[in-house]
């Protein structure tokens, strides 16, 4: 085991160190960083000098190996923007991206759940057809223009919920969160189904998958003869079989939840990690752009490196095949 | 089986379905798929010819009229000649040809980046089935480390790189995509070289090329027709989605994406068409190549044959 998990670090560390060096050249080397860090009016001499003190006239490899020095001490460089520490920004962005990612996944499983055990239950009704129908909606709307007829909706035309911002915040442990407060919770609930609808279809498919594949089992023929009631086999034998398969994806695609944040944090002026980024990218704020992409990527291999070494626990096949 | 109603003649051989009748004929059952690909060639045919059939050149700006802005549907332009449809945006553009105009550009960045990413990702997953070995697992790697991060993030970072610009977007789609063909095709190809038929072409000792291209490549094609048609809607929803964030197509060549982030600001106004036209149009693309594509893969799954 021990010899598994180091060769899985190892290949992390690995992938890593790659992401690192794709993130360094395009953002670095494909783009003129004179262009964007020096003004436009400085002479000669002074331009010398500033691509001097930035360590522009060295060679890339050894811009690049400062570089990741920088990095593996936490500092990404300042934003041009706001002249803050860049993984300072994102620090302060995140709690905002996290809360409206976990509202959302909460969300794709308090309405997946039920209208999946339903669609499963009886699947050739009419509402089984219909939630199925509204998965593959849910499947191939994009994002983007849900959340605008959300507004559309909701905001504008009924005035029921108020379109975009972040609403009232609370400090807790010198972050603000926003779920604590009737306000932020209103600011927070269309963002919260924009960024969930896709994965509530998810969660419908496999809920339905797992009870259709559950409900022909003989543990759930042999409850049912000793004389369960159905309500006591289906809220207890058959939901906790369906549960793991569920639980595990949901969890899966918390990654991939914050990335996509980035759609609906701007269609909803949502101030958190996804609206950063992207305005970021509009005014070339370089050390921003990096140290979102580097978090990021970092996140990603440690969700895939925790999966992995979940499965390998679990499944014992997994770490005997890679030896 | 679909029956053959003509009862033969007893002079005449009983005809003899081919493989593409039988495939046309097992398609055309389902009603709904055929009214989407109906809907989608349409479509098609409707960003093919905006030239021709738009009421107006969305991008010579000699025809529009600045007072036409933010006209509502069905209102005539200020010199009640013409009659907007579907409303004017914010430069007095009529909406109806501003949605043809922005479907040619959807459609050909959706289509064109697809069709590169399935030949990229064909061969390699190919190449990789083929070889094995080595090659096999440095090209699976690279596939399970794409398929890894989500195909936003993947985009975001391209563009973040590239900037913006049509064919920085088509690159972006093709990174993203590639994978899902490759991964499709080794996975079928896999399959199809344990085959007599391939056993019967290499002891004919034909060259490796001439056995990946000509025998192997048409037995692995179904799968990859699916995916194809699968990802060709992905890639218009990125697309769009991308020039929505304002990292994707320039202004001067609006998609559909971008015509709905155009209208955003006016639509807290109350001013909806703006952005709810375009995205029914994107809508109606979407769903309709989900449709036949969903289709498609029970028609041409060989497990689920009668």
């Amino acid at each position: 085991m021990s010899v598994y998990l180091l060769r899985r670090l190892i290949q992390a560390a690995l992938v890593m160190l790659a992401m690192s060096v794709i993130v360094f050249i395009g953002v670095y080397a494909i783009g003129d960083p004179v262009e964007i860090l020096i003004s436009p009016d400085a002479d000669q001499a002074e331009r010398a000098r500033a691509i001097a003190a930035l360590g522009l006239d060295k060679p890339l490899w050894e811009q690049y190996l400062s570089f990741l020095g920088n990095a593996l001490r936490g500092d990404l460089g300042r934003s041009f923007v706001f002249n803050e520490p860049a993984l300072k920004l994102i620090g302060q962005r995140a709690p905002a991206t996290l809360e409206l990612a976990f509202a959302a996944m909460i969300l794709a499983i308090l309405i997946g759940l039920p209208l999946g055990l339903y669609a499963g239950l009886r699947p050739d009704g009419f509402g089984a057809k219909a939630i199925m129908a509204g998965s593959i909606l849910g499947f191939s709307l994009p994002t983007f223009w849900v959340g605008l007829m959300l507004i559309m909706v909701f905001a504008v035309q009924l005035g029921w919920l108020p379109s975009t911002g972040r609403g009232e915040t609370v400090d807790i442990l010198g972050l603000r969160w926003s779920f604590l407060t009737a306000d932020g919770l209103a600011h927070m609930a269309m963002p919260a189904l924009n960024l969930a609808l896709f994965k509530i279809s998810l969660v419908i498919r496999l809920t339905r998958a797992g009870v259709r594949e559950t409900m022909l089992m003989d543990f759930v023929k042999f409850a049912r003869a000793k004389g369960l009631a159905p309500s006591r086999i289906i809220g207890v034998h058959v939901f906790k079989n369906i549960l793991i398969p569920v639980v595990t994806v949901t969890g899966l695609e918390l990654g991939s939840t914050i990335a996509f944040s980035v759609v609906t944090e701007s269609v909803f002026a949502w101030p958190g990690m996804g609206k950063l980024i992207i305005d970021s990218i509009n005014v070339l704020d370089r050390p921003v752009i990096v140290a979102y992409l580097m978090s990021i990527v970092l996140m990603f291999i440690v969700i895939n490196l925790v999966v992995d070494l979940l499965y390998s626990v679990l499944d014992p096949r997994v770490r005997l095949e890679s030896k | 089986m679909s029956v053959t109603t003509a009862t033969p003649t007893p002079d005449k051989a009983p005809r003899v379905e081919t493989p593409l009748q039988r495939f046309i004929s097992e398609f055309a059952e389902s009603k709904l798929a055929l009214g989407a690909l109906i809907v989608f060639l349409c479509i098609v045919l409707i960003a093919l010819f905006a030239p021709l059939i738009a009421p107006q050149n969305p991008y010579d700006l000699a025809q529009l009229d600045i007072m036409d802005g933010r006209l509502e549907p069905g209102s005539r332009n200020g010199d009640d000649t013409m009659t907007f449809w579907l409303g004017t945006d914010d430069q007095g553009r009529d909406m109806l040809s501003g949605i043809m105009y922005g479907l040619r550009i959807s459609l050909m960045v959706g289509a064109g980046s697809a069709i590169v990413a399935a030949v990229v990702g064909a061969s390699l997953g190919m190449l990789a089935a083929y070889a094995g070995g080595k090659t096999d697992t440095v090209i699976m790697r690279l596939v399970d480390l794409q398929l890894s991060f989500p195909t936003i993030l993947s985009a975001l970072m391209i563009l973040a790189f590239l900037g913006k610009g049509i064919m920085n977007v088509v690159i972006a789609l093709i990174v993203v995509e590639w994978a899902y063909y490759a991964r499709t095709v080794r996975g079928t190809a896999l399959v199809e070289r344990r085959r007599e038929y391939i056993e019967a072409a290499q002891c004919l000792a034909l060259p490796t090329r001439r056995i990946i291209f000509r025998h192997l490549l048409p037995n692995c094609m179904p799968p990859l027709i699916v995916v194809a048609t699968i990802q060709i809607a992905r890639a218009i929803a990125l697309e769009a989605t991308l020039s929505f964030l304002g990292l994707g197509v320039p202004i001067t060549e609006p998609s559909l994406g971008l015509l709905i982030a155009n209208g955003y600001e006016y639509m807290l106004s109350g001013k909806y068409w703006i952005s709810f036209y375009p995205g029914i149009a994107l809508l109606v693309t979407i769903v309709s190549i989900n449709l036949v594509g969903d289709h498609l893969r029970d028609v041409l799954n060989p497990r689920l044959k009668k």
